[in-house]
């Protein structure tokens, strides 16, 4: 117990780089994967067709292959990205946009064609019928989803442990290594400090679906 | 894709346009591609660094490469062939105790799923490793059963909630006991119901295979790196094309499954 106690300081160290790496890698890949849902749903084939063959890509390639190209293989390619964080958010930005591309794609897809055809039916024009029947419906069933995408994400934040980030899983890899008595105890700290993460989060993404299933 | 919520059926005349628009763009897309695969071969990644897969250099032969890259995706085969009919097996266990066991293991075991939901498979096989003392390989398969049983269990539960309530009932009353009920009446429907996303999940577990590449099980990942550390790093390219087209087809091939049998069940019904 002493042992987790003294490493408070590195556990928040490291709870910190997890935390950056969910926050910053999160907010980009909402930005992409929306992008790519536009792409999924646009009227242009050859948009469409691009989108969905990298959404395939990225849902079928495991992340540690996706951290292993960015690390070990682009910089043969003659683009060196620089040591630390960088690689690790690129890796998990591309990797999570397509989770969050097919939570908003399915989103807009569960709003009824009879919805945006009530709208058109009593005047609306395209941009009323988007803004005030569409969209409102679509974003609150694609709310829940993009919560367990993003804590998925959190949990992922893990694999850059194995590329030179000291992140929690890392923090905890090592401290393990310092007090070999307490290896019990110093893992179950670090999973507390996923918890702290994922636990509210869920709560959330519970609380959200509830209300929505109510105000439907 | 014919009708969207999104916008109007086009009529003849935004249909050209939307032709016209979709060609530009996949002209420019194509234009960017030929680019980059242009720059790529400046930098010489399509010259004979791939006769490593027929010909390979410091006097290896080509049987050699590929047979250590079949041990390689043998071994994350194994590892996820291994994990995941214990991982359903628990599961399946789990979702019965949570279903039709005494009452007061209700709580607990919702603890114990949503403490292991919240959890890095990465953590859980470092658990394995460190404190456990498990071999890389066992550290692997502990990690994945352990995650994917309390992922698989809460599939399963969602499951049985789906099922409508004159199921028990009719279980009951031709007196079945509770565990009865579940085995014979419930559970197979739920099978059949939540397939897609079991077979899904599994796909998943198996990507997770992938992160013996960091606890240090020699799977398909870390042969790549055998490979090219051995070879020479001009090699690092076509290695990592052959094992990223291997993870595809594989999960790809898997996906498609899932998705065939959810096309099948929806019809049925």
């Amino acid at each position: 117990m002493d042992a987790v106690l003294e490493s408070i300081p590195a556990y928040l160290t490291g709870f910190r780089v997890t935390l950056y790496l969910t926050v910053v890698s999160g907010a980009l890949s909402l930005v992409l994967g929306t992008v790519l849902a536009a792409f999924r749903v646009s009227p242009l084939r050859s948009l469409r067709t691009i989108a969905a063959a990298l959404v395939e890509a990225g849902r079928n390639t495991p992340l540690t292959l996706v951290f292993v190209f960015f690390v070990f293989i682009l910089p043969g390619m003659g683009i060196v990205l620089p040591l630390g964080t960088l690689p690790a958010v690129i890796a998990l930005t591309v990797y999570t946009s397509a989770f969050v591309c097919e939570a908003v794609r399915s989103g807009i897809n569960a709003v009824g064609v009879g919805q945006a055809e009530a709208a058109r039916a009593i005047g609306l024009g395209t941009v009323s019928t988007l803004w005030l029947v569409v969209l409102p419906q679509a974003l609150r069933s694609v709310v829940p989803p993009l919560i367990n995408v993003l804590i998925a994400l959190t949990k992922n934040t893990s694999v850059a442990a194995g590329f030179a980030v000291v992140e929690l899983t890392a923090t905890g890899r090592g401290l393990a290594r310092d007090y070999p008595a307490d290896v019990v105890a110093v893992l179950l700290g670090v999973a507390l400090f996923y918890l702290l993460i994922t636990i509210p989060a869920g709560a959330v993404a519970g609380w959200v679906e509830r209300r929505v299933v109510f105000t439907r | 894709m014919s009708r969207s919520v999104l916008y109007d059926e086009p009529g003849p005349r935004t249909l050209r346009n939307e032709r016209i628009a979709s060609a530009v763009v996949a002209l420019a897309l194509l234009t960017a591609l030929a680019y980059l695969l242009a720059g790529m071969a400046g930098r010489g990644l399509f010259d004979d660094r791939w006769t490593v897969f027929t010909d390979p250099p410091k006097g290896q032969d080509a049987v050699d490469v590929w047979k250590s890259l079949g041990r390689g995706l043998r071994a994350t085969l194994l590892a996820a062939a291994v994990a995941a009919p214990v991982a359903l097996l628990l599961a399946f266990a789990l979702a019965a105790l949570r279903a039709a066991g005494p009452r007061w293991l209700g709580r607990p075991l919702t603890v114990l799923i949503e403490f292991l939901r919240g959890m890095p498979v990465l953590l859980m096989m470092f658990f394995g490793l460190l404190a456990l003392g498990l071999s890389a390989f066992s550290a692997v398969v502990f990690g994945l059963v352990l995650y994917n049983a309390a992922i698989l269990a809460e599939i399963l539960r969602a499951g049985l909630a789906a099922l409508p309530r004159g199921q028990v009932e009719a279980g009951t009353a031709i007196g079945l006991t509770r565990g009865q009920t579940l085995a014979l009446i419930q559970f197979p429907q739920v099978i059949r119901l939540m397939l897609p996303s079991l077979i899904s999940q599994f796909v998943v577990l198996l990507k997770d295979s992938s992160l013996g590449f960091i606890v240090g099980y020699p799977e398909l990942l870390r042969t790549m790196q055998l490979n090219y550390s051995f070879f020479g790093d001009r090699y690092r390219f076509p290695l990592f094309v052959v094992v990223l087209v291997v993870y595809l087809t594989v999960n790809i091939t898997l996906s498609r499954l899932a998705e065939y049998v959810q096309r099948r069940t929806s019809r049925a019904r």
